[in-house]
């Protein structure tokens, strides 16, 4: 076990250099020049320029700027936004924000999702399955931002049940929207995944000998379909944290919430290398230990593949 | 069968009543062309303690009757008319709540496939534990776990205790049969219906199995409804018999009575393909076959297996003196195994193998799972490469094959593999499948590849419409004949074949060796048969190797092996063939 997570980390690393590699020359080769665009319409001193560049070592071929800046990393020096913020600074003031609202979305979504889908795959055809598919196909087919617009004068202006922006600090409650909206698309994923795995497993062999056994409906479907049919769930949910980290953006933008997607925007568009890069590499880490995580529950659900000791 | 039929044993005083009593059942699956009837009328009578066999190829309703019974049919599938009485109750009319008592407490039910009949996710211990706690056998933790070994126990589970916190998938098959023999003994029910309890396994663990079965049923004075599709197991190990053909009972009545005078056409038929029953009168055929009076060879359309295996002897002479067209020097085959406690774990699948196969006959390798025969035909088609040792192909060494040689090589010899459902591209009509070859290999144009083909069906027996076909729209005996003519496509010299008949139907399978028989007398083709199956062996094959642990512990003619086995193994393999011990002749 400890030298499968070990293995593990092993594998990380080329991960890690890969990504920052990848997202640095992204950020590198993007067009226009970041000095000059600090200063918009006004025409900056050359001398200024040329001190800045020095100071976000712009002026050093590509990958010296890059190992500068892993360099950098290893010494806890993630570099300074071009407003002259340290980036951990910005990392620790947002990563939480998000995290906070991911980790609501992917409970909304998971708890609601497989809920709705087992009941829609023990219901096949029924009338709950068939309304539950024509739901989850409209909210897969919506833009989020319709979405969040609707879910923010439905609920925010006209029955004034959340406040329509999250204040500062994110508390969790004004939280609670955004991530029901950031949750609608993967709980449709999630509802529809959910029926076709109970489905699938409702039929399978195994379940006819539960029945055979002697056990009653009430037990089989806990123990022998819903545990069953979990497993490609876990899956998605895995794949789908990421996506929720990142695809926040958008309902980050409408809610006025001050996490990462708001930031790495602001970045990307500055093209301030060292931001864009470190939240990327962040990302890319969290992901990596979801992963991790989710591949040391798959030996929870399935015996089949616990890990071998 | 009549309940005056049963009741002529003297044994049992209380078998007056039936225990279960069928009539005139009628199952229908709801598709959407209306209505199909699986089971049409089915009359079953069974007396309490005793055995019936329940005979017929797939497709004929015997499992479906299986299942109306404990009312778990699948999918769409109802009970339409007729009624099942189990001690005089119709338990075809009672709701979910009432069968849920029925279930498991007085009827249990040993399902077919071991593989898929044990939810993998959960212990071994705790499936078991959750039947007996679900039937109120026992209650409070340390008595459901006690009862719990108890039942392995006496399914032949040895070290019971130990492997209740183990998972399914690290038992074997017959382990997991073991395991689902006692759950549905659990509860000390009254009725067991067992579906082809041991198909998927190995003859001898088959054996063991029934035997055990067998043994715990009598004991307990449990009735056995046991559903098979080999007419040779269901004599040797039921009382009665009924015959089941396209949803009807045709035939029913004492074993041994059907077995000696079939009186329905499908019955003789069955009688006369059983694998397992044609090899034993081969065996007994040192009298004329008419002495044995086996009328019912005879009637059968076209699939004689016994003339078949009779023209082979024959034909063996003259080949004696043919060149070697297959020729394996210590064939060794090393694996290592990941994960292992130290890392240089290894497992010898093939260790030392040696034989020779003579050009236009057949090498049977035999063998239980495990024993490494299918590895052998992957080091010989080159799918694998060996560790050591050297085949030869006509002469020639094939291990440094690379490229064009290589091409040439698997030009001369083709595969045909167990599963005709895996092997056959599903988005791929007939013709193209067929076709395919002739493609890879540059051979001819067009318009000769669509002659080639045709004739390829025609030589299988199959109809030239079948070209714009797809496999999901053909039986298992017909998708077995298209990958056999897709491997005859290049006209290649050597055929191996593994368990290239084992996933059929008792009468595909006689059609399909005679088919076989029949290419290899016209074609000249060297075969090699890789099967776990002693009773097909008989018919097919010159020579018989037998494989145990990878390595060949015996090597001799067929005559020689079924007649005089040296080696203790091969008389175990050649006992467990279903049948053996039914007295033959008139």
């Amino acid at each position: 076990m400890a030298g499968y997570i070990f293995r593990r980390v092993l594998q990380a690393i080329p991960v890690f250099f890969g990504t920052t590699f990848l997202i640095y020359f992204m950020v590198f080769a993007m067009p226009g020049d970041p000095i000059v665009a600090l200063f918009g319409d006004k025409t900056p001193n050359p001398a200024v320029i040329e001190q800045l560049r020095q100071q976000y070592h712009l002026d050093q071929p590509f990958i010296v700027q890059y190992f500068l800046y892993i360099g950098g990393i290893f010494r806890g020096d993630f570099g300074t936004s071009f407003s002259g913020e340290p980036v951990t600074q910005i990392l620790a003031r947002t990563f939480p924000v998000t995290i906070r609202l991911a980790v609501l979305a992917l409970i909304f979504q998971s708890v609601a999702g497989i809920a709705v889908g087992l009941v829609s795959g023990l219901r096949k055809g029924k009338l709950f399955d068939s309304s539950a598919l024509v739901v989850s196909l409209i909210l897969i087919s919506l833009p989020i931002f319709v979405i969040a617009y609707v879910a923010q004068f439905v609920f925010g202006v006209q029955l004034g049940w959340a406040r329509t922006t999250v204040g500062p600090g994110a508390p969790l409650q004004d939280l609670i929207l955004p991530a029901i909206v950031l949750a609608s698309v993967s709980f449709a994923q999630i509802v529809r995944l959910t029926r076709s795995s109970v489905i699938e497993t409702s039929g399978l062999d195994f379940v006819r000998t539960a029945y055979s056994k002697g056990l009653s409906r009430k037990r089989i479907v806990p123990v022998h379909i819903l545990r069953n049919s979990l497993i490609p769930v876990v899956t998605y949910l895995a794949t789908d944290f990421g996506v929720l980290l990142v695809g926040a953006t958008v309902t980050e933008g409408i809610f006025n919430v001050p996490g990462v997607g708001n930031t790495l925007y602001q970045a990307i568009i500055r093209g301030e290398g060292p931001t864009v890069v470190s939240f990327v590499t962040v990302m890319v880490l969290l992901y990596l230990v979801v992963n991790l995580v989710v591949d040391l529950l798959y030996g929870l659900l399935d015996p089949r593949i616990r890990l071998v000791k | 069968m009549t309940a005056t039929d049963a009741s002529t044993s003297p044994i049992d005083r209380d078998s007056i009543t039936p225990l279960l009593e069928i009539k005139n059942l009628q199952v229908g699956f709801r598709t959407q062309r209306g209505e199909v009837t699986a089971v049409d009328g089915v009359n079953i009578t069974l007396m309490p303690g005793k055995t019936l066999a329940i005979v017929g190829e797939s497709g004929s309703g015997k499992s479906t009757t299986a299942h109306a019974i404990i009312n778990l049919l699948p999918g769409s599938g109802r009970i339409t008319g007729g009624e099942v009485l189990f001690e005089g109750r119709n338990i075809a009319a009672l709701d979910e709540k009432q069968m849920e008592e029925i279930r498991g407490r007085k009827i249990g039910f040993v399902p077919q496939d071991p593989m898929s009949n044990l939810n993998p996710v959960w212990s071994v211990g705790f499936q078991v534990e959750e039947a007996i706690r679900a039937n109120g056998i026992a209650t409070g933790k340390q008595d459901v776990k006690k009862r719990a070994i108890q039942v392995l126990s006496e399914a032949g589970l040895s070290d019971a205790d130990k492997r209740l916190k183990q998972f399914p998938h690290q038992f074997s098959g017959g382990m997991r049969q073991r395991v689902l023999i006692g759950m549905g003994l659990s509860s000390d029910p009254k009725l067991l219906i067992a579906d082809e309890p041991t198909s998927a396994l190995d003859v001898t663990v088959q054996r063991r199995i029934l035997d055990h079965l067998e043994k715990l049923t009598r004991e307990s004075g449990t009735a056995l409804l046991f559903i098979t599709h080999d007419l040779g197991l269901a004599a040797e190990r039921a009382e009665q018999l009924v015959v089941m053909y396209k949803g009807k009972v045709v035939e029913s009545g004492p074993s041994r009575e059907i077995l000696q005078n079939p009186i329905h056409p499908y019955t003789q038929r069955l009688v006369a393909a059983a694998p397992s029953l044609a090899s034993r009168r081969i065996q007994s055929a040192s009298k004329p076959l008419e002495d044995l009076g086996y009328e019912a060879t005879r009637v059968t359309e076209g699939v004689d297996l016994i003339a078949a295996a009779e023209s082979r002897v024959d034909a063996h002479a003259a080949v004696d003196s043919a060149p070697i067209a297959i020729e394996v020097r210590d064939l060794t085959k090393v694996y290592k195994i990941r994960g292992g406690k130290g890392s240089g774990s290894t497992l010898k699948a093939v260790d030392g193998v040696n034989f020779q196969i003579a050009k236009g006959t057949t090498m049977a390798l035999v063998g239980e799972s495990g024993s490494g025969k299918s590895t052998v035909a992957k080091l010989l088609l080159r799918l694998e490469e060996a560790t050591s040792g050297e085949i030869r192909i006509d002469g020639t060494d094939t291990a440094p094959m690379k490229g064009k040689s290589l091409l040439a090589l698997r030009r001369k010899m083709q595969p045909v593999f167990q599963d005709p459902y895996g092997s056959l591209d599903p988005l791929r009509n007939i013709g193209n499948t067929i076709a395919e070859p002739l493609g890879v290999f540059n051979v001819g144009d067009k318009k000769s590849r669509r002659a080639r083909v045709d004739e390829l069906l025609d030589q299988v027996a199959l109809p030239k419409a079948l070209v714009t076909r797809y496999p999901n729209e053909l039986s298992g005996g017909q998708r077995q004949r298209v990958a056999i003519a897709r491997a005859l496509a290049l006209k290649p010299e050597i055929v191996i074949l593994d368990e290239a008949v084992s996933a059929l139907d008792v009468l595909v399978q006689a059609q399909i060796l005679q088919l076989l028989s029949d290419l290899q007398a016209e074609l000249g083709l060297t075969y090699l048969f890789i099967t776990h199956d002693l009773a097909v062996v008989r018919v097919i094959a010159d020579n018989v190797s037998v494989m145990k642990s990878g390595r060949i512990v015996e090597a001799a003619t067929t005559d020689e092996v079924f007649g005089n086995p040296r080696e203790e193994y091969t008389k175990e393999l050649l006992d467990a063939i279903p049948g053996a011990n039914i007295p033959l002749g008139v």
